[in-house]
């Protein structure tokens, strides 16, 4: 049995998740779906309200005062961005739509202006989609090769394998923080030293890390990280590209338009400095200044609180969901965050997902966006509970008991 | 019987339970009765993708009629498709185009077909159609 003083008090944190006070089918809503999307708190959801109700303007240029406070506003969440992974500039944190936006943006800058035919690019077996496909988009059009970091059979990465396929070819190596469909929390500073010592540029998909791990972009020597504000507390439709400037400096410009320009003739146009040369258009102003509440959120209960409360609630679920008979967890890496992948002996995961929703259970079923994982591992997909700072043991043991429900109706 | 009769009398059924748990027994239960799938006929081109499950389809003619065979991997979905078998299946091209199907919604099901699910059922009901559209404009 777990035993742990919690110095988080749980019940006051649910308490700013409206969302949380609710039922689902008659019963008291327990989501577990946190890997996908977490739920927000009060203070972020009145940050959004407060920017529509109070501040709202276009920002940068503007030279009246609702300008100048959006803008005030807007900046100081990238501030805030800066801070919370330890990046040494504010030029060097670039605003996208989120996770999937920043990959793409690497591919389609750094990627088409660096990586030339014959080289290679290096991914994991533990990538979701979105850090498998703008790669081979990028493959396909210019003739490189693609090569994938096996997963062994606890789910974590084969490191020696990764060692051999290392060479003066590799031009970046593109790798989880954290596997969204496992949990496996990945070796990423030994991968960036090794790339490192090949030459290799090193992007680091921190889209399942950023809520769990602390993050410091320079001790890690990461080249980029990319992660999205939705995972972390904060609002949909944003994400932040963390860049070093020196390489940021070297890529060309993603989107054309406003914003990114120094001048514009017919002849020439000169594009802005960093980061605006790569923030075209309008931003997502409203969700980029309600991040930075996401980040005070975190900020204020500590991230090490939140982990050690998320790590008890993992062990707690392994051992638990262990004592189900028929029941396998799929990733059982000695580091992971709060994400638990299972199947069950001859049951469907969406006969599961299904009969836990109308227990008011909310956990995802399926590949999870990784449908080479899946096929690593022989199976069609899992049963994904994964949680945050405001679930409980109570709430695992509504799983447990839910579990038990679905098995006494399937088989 | 005809396509609105069979519904009709699935609504009838259903109003029987009065808990989710006893319907969805129902259900996973006709799932478990849904006449095998021959192993040979899940190929590629009888398969309808879904993000969460596989169902695969196959229709033939029986005189005048249509009949439908399916199968998936998840029961759930399976005594689903079982209902919507005994519906459609065994009924013209012109009525299985035509049919409006309601009883889903009556039973509490529809969220089956709304496409979070990506389950592949509303893709079947969307491919029975088809194959009625199909096989009636071969026959015209």
């Amino acid at each position: 049995m777990t035993t742990i003083t919690e110095i988080l008090d749980i019940q006051a944190i649910r308490a700013d998740f409206p969302i949380l006070n609710q039922e689902i089918n008659g019963k008291k809503l327990v989501y577990f779906d946190n890997a996908a999307t977490t739920q927000k708190p009060t203070s972020v959801i009145n940050a959004i309200s407060h920017y529509y109700n109070f501040d709202n303007a276009n920002i940068h240029r503007g030279i009246h005062t609702l300008a100048e406070r959006a803008t005030r506003d807007f900046e100081a969440s990238r501030e805030a961005v800066r801070d919370f992974i330890g990046a040494s500039s504010i030029e060097e944190i670039i605003f996208t739509s989120g996770t999937t936006q920043g990959i793409n943006l690497v591919a389609s800058t750094f990627g088409r202006k660096f990586i030339k035919e014959g080289d290679e690019i290096i991914i994991s077996g533990l990538e979701h989609h979105s850090n498998i496909v703008p790669w081979q988009m990028l493959c396909e059009e210019k003739g490189i090769k693609l090569k994938v970091i096996p997963v062994t059979d606890l789910g974590e990465l084969n490191m020696e394998a990764y060692q051999n396929m290392l060479s003066e070819k590799v031009k970046l190596v593109s790798v989880n923080h954290v596997s969204n469909s496992l949990g496996t929390i990945n070796p990423v500073k030994d991968i960036i030293d090794l790339a490192h010592s090949f030459g290799a540029k090193v992007l680091i998909d921190g889209a399942q890390a950023s809520s769990h791990l602390n993050i410091d972009v320079q001790e890690l020597d990461a080249d980029f990280y990319a992660f999205s504000a939705h995972k972390l507390y904060g609002p949909t439709g944003i994400g932040v590209l963390y860049g070093k400037k020196e390489i940021l400096n070297a890529m060309p410009p993603y989107m054309g338009g406003g914003e990114m320009i120094k001048e514009v003739t017919f002849e020439k146009t000169t594009y802005n400095e960093l980061p605006y040369k790569f923030e075209a258009g309008t931003p997502n102003i409203a969700d980029v200044v309600a991040l930075k509440a996401a980040l005070e959120y975190i900020a204020f209960h500590g991230k090490e609180n939140i982990a050690a409360h998320e790590d008890m609630l993992l062990h707690y679920a392994t051992e638990q969901l262990l004592e189900i008979d028929g029941l396998k967890i799929i990733g059982q890496a000695k580091e992971k965050v709060s994400v638990i992948s299972f199947v069950m002996d001859g049951i469907h995961p969406q006969d599961i997902g299904v009969l836990l929703d109308n227990q008011g259970i909310a956990v995802r079923t399926g590949h999870h966006c990784t449908q080479p994982l899946m096929q690593r591992f022989n199976i069609v997909g899992t049963t994904r509970a994964s949680f945050a700072v405001y679930n409980t043991t109570e709430e695992i043991d509504r799983l447990v008991a839910g579990i038990h429900r679905v098995k006494k109706m399937l088989l | 019987m005809t396509i609105n009769e069979t519904q009709d009398e699935i609504i009838e059924e259903f109003e029987l339970f009065d808990d989710w748990a006893d319907k969805y027994e129902y259900i996973i239960d006709l799932g478990k009765k849904l006449k095998g799938f021959p192993e040979e006929q899940k190929t590629e081109e009888n398969i309808i993708k879904g993000c969460q499950s596989r169902v695969w389809l196959n229709a033939r003619q029986e005189n005048e009629n249509l009949i439908f065979e399916a199968d998936s991997e998840a029961i759930i979905v399976k005594g689903l498709v079982n209902m919507l078998i005994r519906v459609l299946s065994g009924h013209t091209p012109k009525e299985i185009a035509e049919a409006d199907l309601y009883f889903m919604d009556k039973i509490g099901m529809s969220s089956h077909l709304a496409q979070t699910r990506s389950n592949g059922l509303a893709s079947m009901v969307k491919q029975m159609k088809n194959y009625a559209i199909v096989y009636g404009s071969i026959k015209s």
